[in-house]
């Protein structure tokens, strides 16, 4: 059973400097994650009209998040018309007891799944462990994670983290009936899988799923994958659940000809993943579930600057060019969302109460990166810095902003101060600043302060002379709401 | 033509030189340059490390400082895109805030910007005899989108070998107080960088924000790497008299 | 209150006043593809799927020459006989399709005459599909438009794969292992 993050003590930063640390880790992801950022940028670069699509997938999404009630009932009625019965969630405990549920009424202790965030979010396997139903995860690198008692470090490669001499240790501790002569190359591992899963997806009576997508107009929904255990898990069971986030919507069938451009190019970098499943209500005689899950989207979507992050296709193609990411891998961000899109998701998801979560917002450099790749356009960096704003700041660091603040904004005070600092200038260790400061001296120099700041320099020489800025009662005066 | 120099605070507290060098340059490329003295800072500190009203205060100070010029040169990428592309953010929509950042931030050039596009000038008559390779800075290169601007002029620069950086796009770990707020993963991001600037084998790193210069230039320092780093501004100013 | 009442109430709270968004549908929805075969052989060969274009009266040769030796799953419909029924003890499946991409190089099937159900299509090691051409639409958009979307669907892009061991392509996990496909023209 593999672990789950809820409540998982520390903070961004703390993790983070572990992890930077572990050479082996640094190697894995930087190898991984540039070798898909690669292979993203040159199937997006096919199509000349990426931005196009870009900007109808962000529309498309936007249209659905703003009149997501009649899309959903418009879902629930296709779905229902089709054989099939929807529920509805408001949180986690919530979906879960329906899902548990179902399963018992089926009478089976087994099920089998295909990878879902939705369902890692909520911690299914684990509610599932508590009534005795044992849940076998299904993807190669969801397998790899469960019986490594590990956490998914990346949306779609949950176990990027480990390598291959790490996964055969995994299998040959892990699972019976491999041989002792397991080598570690990838071929032979992902054969191991392959038996280890093969009896089960043939005899297993429920299976549970996510979807990438509901249709609103149809009642279809649809799962791409790579492997063929999501086809095997969608189609072998007599019976299907499928837990899936409210805002996986999208209003028409023609949509799909939008996100199923965007998604695959984006995500695993192929111009299409090699399977996609699509299914509407109960199909060739089984019996399916739709359970449709809040757990927090409301919130989320009543937020008007981070409503945005509810656009997200789940690609991952924002951790995939992360440099924060890179270095401190999935786990620092302790939630099944890591990257750019988990440090403004988990935060509103979760709220920022405790202290890791309140530290996610500031868990980036702002470089933008993020914001380039997303296929619906969602402004990573907006959404950090708003959500920086509601973060709770320390009282010394509040202080300091304030009185700096109050420095820069009147350029006497600041003509002052940058005087007084020229007058300490000697004094100004260049290799050991005091207090939350040394963090920069630890790898930097400092640089000097200057005999003379600029603004004195200008007034010293005379080169203001044809100054023709605004006087200083001018901008006393204007003292009125903004 | 009157110009504004918006120095930034960072320039006008820590390197002047920088400053000095915009007033030299645009005066030789027949500018009337001005410098406003009531200006301090854009507000960006502020605003991105979550302090909205205290940034907010200073955005609205420098729309005071800077309105009534026909152009407001910034020698740093990350200050002009502050102005752009963020101020419209902290105001009300209709508001006598948003009016007035409407009227200054269309206006606000960063130097490479205001060269190429304002002056229409690619060869500034410069002279800097060195071996050279250019960081573009993420503010620069995915908010203004200033594309190849800085490194069209750095070729027209006489003497001057542009050598490309490996992996130029990525960040350098700066990030404001995200170098101090999450240190170890700063530090892994420069380090990942100077590297990269090493294999140049430059003599020079030049960069068009002096911020991402403070924190490289403060690890090849430290690393004893004998890499100096210069503002765009600076090399562009140097001339065969200097 | 339900929790559907509920869910549905605060949708109602957390988006009224916001407005509504048009949807620019700017990119391209016809493509003109020269030599959609041509294009559609290439790119299914680019996913190590195996790719053999002949003329329509070639077809049941070509056909006998992929099968022989192999006990084959055969989908009423596809106009054959002598087909294999245990899908455990099955070498492979022999299939139509739908619909096929040519800019993907994708097959999808909608499992109606001739392509089998969803289990038929899986769970064998091997599946050997035959596309006519006139099946064959530019890209995704196009095939969008030709699909139903009451029926089952199944959207096959080469042999199933896996990337998650050090992001190292490995060809063949669950699905089957090799694809090939005929391509009549």
């Amino acid at each position: 059973m593999s672990a789950t993050f809820i409540g998982m003590p520390g903070n961004f930063p703390e993790n983070a400097a572990k992890a930077v640390q572990n050479s082996q880790l640094r190697f894995n992801l930087r190898k991984a994650t540039h070798t898909i950022r690669d292979r993203r940028a040159s199937v997006v670069g096919e199509l000349p009209d990426w931005q196009e699509l870009r900007a109808a997938g962000k529309a498309i999404k936007d249209h659905t998040l703003r009149n997501l009630e009649r899309y959903l009932l418009r879902m629930e009625e296709a779905v229902t018309r089709a054989g099939g019965t929807v529920h509805w969630a408001r949180d986690a405990d919530e979906a879960n007891r329906i899902v548990t549920d179902l399963v018992k009424a089926t009478g089976e202790t087994e099920v089998v799944k295909v990878k879902s965030m939705a369902t890692q979010e909520i911690g299914l396997n684990e509610a599932l462990a508590e009534h005795g139903i044992a849940a076998y995860e299904t993807d190669l690198a969801e397998l790899i994670v469960q019986l490594g008692d590990d956490f998914p470090s990346h949306i779609l490669v949950p176990a990027i983290h480990r390598n291959r001499s790490e996964i055969r240790e995994i299998f040959l501790d892990r699972m019976p009936e491999v041989s002792p002569d397991l080598t570690d190359d990838p071929p032979a591992l992902t054969e191991a899988a392959r038996l280890h899963l093969r009896e089960r997806f043939l005899r297993s009576k429920v299976a549970i799923s996510g979807a990438n997508f509901m249709i609103a107009e149809t009642g279809t929904l649809v799962v791409l994958e790579s492997e063929g255990n999501g086809r095997m898990c969608l189609s072998l069971p007599e019976t299907l659940i499928s837990v899936v986030g409210i805002e996986k919507l999208l209003p028409s069938w023609r949509d799909l000809e939008v996100f199923l451009q965007l998604l695959p190019r984006s995500s695993t970098g192929e111009r299409m993943n090699p399977y996609t499943s699509m299914w509407t209500g109960a199909v060739e005689g089984q019996e399916f579930h739709l359970v449709l899950l809040d757990n927090g989207r409301t919130d989320v979507l009543a937020d008007e600057v981070g409503r945005q992050a509810l656009r997200c296709i789940r690609c991952s193609a924002c951790l995939n060019v992360c440099p924060v990411y890179e270095r401190a891998g999935g786990h620092a961000y302790g939630s099944v969302y890591p990257g750019p899109i988990g440090a403004i998701l988990t935060p509103q998801l979760r709220g920022m109460g405790s202290e890791l979560d309140a530290s996610l917002p500031f868990a980036s450099s702002l470089c933008g990166a993020c914001y380039d790749v997303c296929p619906v356009a969602i402004d990573i960096p907006e959404v950090l810095v708003d959500l920086r704003a509601k973060a709770p700041h320390a009282a010394a660091e509040r202080a300091g902003m304030k009185v700096a603040g109050w420095i820069l904004n009147d350029h006497e005070r600041l003509a002052k101060a940058q005087r007084a600092a020229t007058k300490l200038r000697r004094l100004v260790p260049k290799r050991r600043l005091p207090g939350p400061l040394s963090a920069w001296t630890d790898t930097r120099d400092v640089p000097e302060i200057p005999e003379e700041s600029f603004r004195d320099w200008w007034e010293r020489t005379g080169r203001g002379e044809r100054s023709g800025g605004p006087t200083e009662e001018g901008l006393r005066g204007a003292s009125e709401e903004w | 033509m009157r110009v504004a120099l918006f120095v930034t605070c960072v320039n006008d507290t820590l390197f002047p030189g920088t400053g000095k060098a915009v007033v030299s340059l645009l005066r030789r490329l027949g500018c009337d340059v001005d410098f406003p003295a009531a200006q301090t800072c854009c507000g960006q500190m502020h605003v991105n490390t979550g302090y909205r009203a205290e940034g907010t205060r200073l955005a609205r100070h420098f729309t005071e400082v800077f309105a009534g010029y026909d152009a407001v040169v910034a020698p740093s990428g990350s200050c002009a895109a502050m102005v752009r592309e963020q101020y419209p953010k902290l105001v009300e929509p209709g508001s006598r805030g948003a009016a007035a950042i409407a009227e200054v931030a269309p206006k606000v050039y960063e130097l490479s910007e205001f060269l190429i596009d304002v002056l229409k000038k690619e060869d500034v008559g410069a002279y800097f005899p060195h071996r050279v390779t250019y960081h573009p800075t993420c503010h620069s290169l995915r908010g203004l989108r200033l594309g190849d601007r800085p490194t069209r002029l750095l070729q027209n620069v006489r003497g001057l070998e542009l050598v490309p950086l490996p992996g130029a796009e990525e960040c350098c770990g700066f990030g404001g107080t995200f170098a101090v707020k999450n240190p170890a993963v700063s530090a892994a991001m420069a380090a990942d960088k100077t590297r990269g600037i090493q294999d140049t084998g430059a003599e020079v790193l030049c960069a068009a924000d002096n911020s991402c210069l403070m924190h490289i230039g403060g690890t090849l320092r430290r690393q004893k790497t004998g890499v100096r780093t210069m503002h765009l501004a600076e090399i562009l100013a140097s001339t065969e008299d200097d | 209150m339900s929790a559907r009442e509920e869910i549905l109430s605060r949708i109602r709270k957390a988006v009224g006043g916001a407005e509504d968004v048009e949807i620019p549908r700017g990119y391209r929805t016809e493509r003109q593809v020269d030599d959609l075969v041509g294009l559609f052989a290439e790119r299914v060969d680019d996913y190590r799927a195996i790719v053999h274009v002949v003329p329509s009266a070639e077809v049941p040769a070509m056909i006998d020459a992929c099968v022989k030796g192999k006990r084959m799953v055969i989908p009423e419909g596809f106009g054959r006989d002598g087909g294999w029924d245990d899908l455990r003890t099955a070498d492979g499946v022999l299939t139509n399709c739908a619909v096929a991409i040519a800019e993907t190089g994708t097959i999808v099937l909608d499992h109606g005459p001739g392509q089998g159900t969803r289990a038929q299509t899986l769970v064998p090691d091997y599946h050997l599909c035959v596309v006519w051409a006139d099946q064959i639409v530019p890209g995704v958009p196009e095939a969008v438009a030709r699909l139903d979307p009451s029926r089952p669907l199944t959207w096959i892009s080469g042999p199933s794969a896996t990337s998650d061991i050090e992001l190292n392509r490995v060809e063949g996990v669950h699905g089957p292992r090799t694809l090939e496909v005929v391509i009549s023209t």
